[in-house]
């Protein structure tokens, strides 16, 4: 099966790149019997995700079913989703202070 | 299922039969690295420890010590000691005599110096080396291993290929009997409810949450972000965002069975059965825990590339990142990128991994142990006084 991402459940918000992608490449995915084809708004390499559905600012970003951080800004589909547009929730003794 | 394996006094069985130059304290590591180097089949620990700690932690460095010296790799023990120290080599003596293993004594104060207790070192050692070479390995059967679990170095490859691969591996041990220590409790931040839901009772369950928030309290209370230290620079490079998708990649390493309980850094388990280990994300400290708790081999899972091993304990290196495995052949034993293309699938790999875990029980020595890598760090859990 030749294809350029993988989906974990079909829940999630995203897809990880399994192969060097580039701006207006489509990316084939497949998530169970069903194919997913998503055309590339950036480059996004090997192991890093992109959105497959848009994602507005303040909602989960959401991979294996669950949330993976909070969007920092509006994400649509096919744009390189990582720590310039994603916080984690978690373990920040940061925030306690503000 | 069997495996070829050492019975030893206390019943316990090892994959391994090493004289073990154990140093009580950070004043006689060299000693015991020194004798380790002249004498043939006996290892060592690396020991920063063992002196002015308090509480708590100066306990949790003597169980680490004595759990490593019972452990069932080892045929035999010289325990070396500078003679002063806080975890007291007499006492590291006594408790690993109680179980039966050959053991012996020297310290450096005892013996006049270190080149009188060298000399004292290696005639012992020698003389318990000698002896090993004739034990003979007996037919043991599979539920008498421990396995012990880890992930290093993680990317995304991490928990789409590698970290499930590990989970069928450990769902096959626990299936027939063994057991499976899942780790590194920072790395489940983010996923604790879906562990916790595997808890096997209510009690397990919110032993297993509880577990979590101490940990995630511990960092807040630094007044620290956590990020830039979990995940780190490299899990950001090789595309993990958050501490979140970390452990939800991670947590994938302990399959489908049910948690028995939760075990305290460096314990031994009483029963068979998966458990969760409390030890932290940092690989070498959470390897000496689990090793400590007598898993016989490691499966470690890496997405950027390791070498560690440990001194006791076989490791298991696998990834799923291709360019990994190609760059870093000469340390990584097993390849399962073909999960990400899709030619393989995670099943059959997993399977595929059980088999070599069994080959390395019965004598196929990995990369890490070809290498003489021996890591090893006893977890620290308050500063030195």
């Amino acid at each position: 099966m030749e294809k350029q991402g993988v989906i974990v459940t079909k829940n999630d918000s995203l897809a990880t790149a399994t192969v060097d992608l580039k701006k207006g490449d489509i990316a084939k995915m497949f998530l169970g019997d069903e194919v997913i084809e998503v055309v590339m708004k950036e480059d996004v390499r090997f192991g890093h995700k992109f959105a497959i559905k848009d994602i507005k600012k303040g909602e989960h970003v959401i991979k294996y079913s669950e949330s993976i951080g909070t969007a920092t800004q509006d994400i649509s589909t096919g744009e390189h989703v990582h720590v310039h547009n994603v916080e984690s929730d978690r373990g920040r003794g940061d925030k306690k202070h503000q | 299922m069997k495996f070829m394996g050492y019975r030893r006094n206390d019943g316990k069985v090892g994959i391994r039969n090493y004289v073990l130059i154990l140093a009580t304290s950070v004043c006689s590591n060299k000693l015991a690295e020194d004798i380790s180097r002249a004498v043939e089949g006996s290892t060592h620990i690396n020991n920063t420890f063992g002196c002015c700690q308090l509480g708590g932690d100066a306990r949790l460095t003597l169980k680490t010590i004595i759990n490593t010296g019972i452990h069932p790799n080892v045929g035999a023990v010289l325990v070396v000691g500078l003679g002063c120290e806080g975890a007291e080599p007499l006492e590291v003596y006594n408790e690993i005599k109680k179980t039966g293993k050959k053991v012996e004594m020297i310290t450096i104060q005892g013996e006049g110096g270190t080149l009188k207790a060298f000399a004292k070192g290696v005639s012992i050692s020698r003389k318990f080396a000698q002896e090993l070479s004739l034990e003979k390995k007996v037919e043991c059967d599979i539920s008498e291993l421990i396995l012990g679990m880890e992930c290093g170095g993680s990317d995304t490859t991490s928990g789409l290929a590698s970290n499930p691969t590990c989970g069928v591996a450990s769902d096959i041990l626990v299936e027939m009997g063994g057991t499976s220590i899942l780790s590194e409790t920072t790395e489940f931040i983010g996923a604790e409810h879906v562990v916790a839901r595997r808890g096997i009772n209510e009690k397990v369950s919110q032993e297993i949450l509880n577990l979590v928030r101490g940990c995630e309290e511990r960092a807040i209370a630094l007044g620290e972000d956590i990020r830039g230290g979990q995940p780190t620079p490299g899990n950001i490079e090789g595309g993990l965002t958050s501490i979140e998708e970390k452990s939800l990649g991670c947590i994938h390493k302990s399959g489908t069975a049910p948690f028995q309980g939760v075990l305290q850094y460096a314990d031994i388990p009483a029963e068979k059965g998966l458990f969760i280990m409390d030890t932290p994300g940092q690989d070498i400290e959470s390897i000496t825990g689990m090793v400590a708790g007598g898993a016989q081999v490691v499966i470690f899972t890496t997405g950027r590339g390791t070498p560690t091993g440990n001194p006791l304990a076989p490791v298991i290196k696998l990834t799923g990142n291709f360019h990994t495995f190609k760059n870093m052949e000469d340390n990584i034993d097993f390849d399962v990128s073909e999960i990400v293309s899709g030619h393989k699938t995670i099943k059959e790999m997993g399977e595929k991994l059980f088999e070599e875990i069994v080959e390395v029980c019965n004598g196929k020595i990995t990369k890490a142990e070809a290498l003489k890598h021996k890591e090893f760090c006893i977890y620290k859990i308050a500063p030195t006084f």
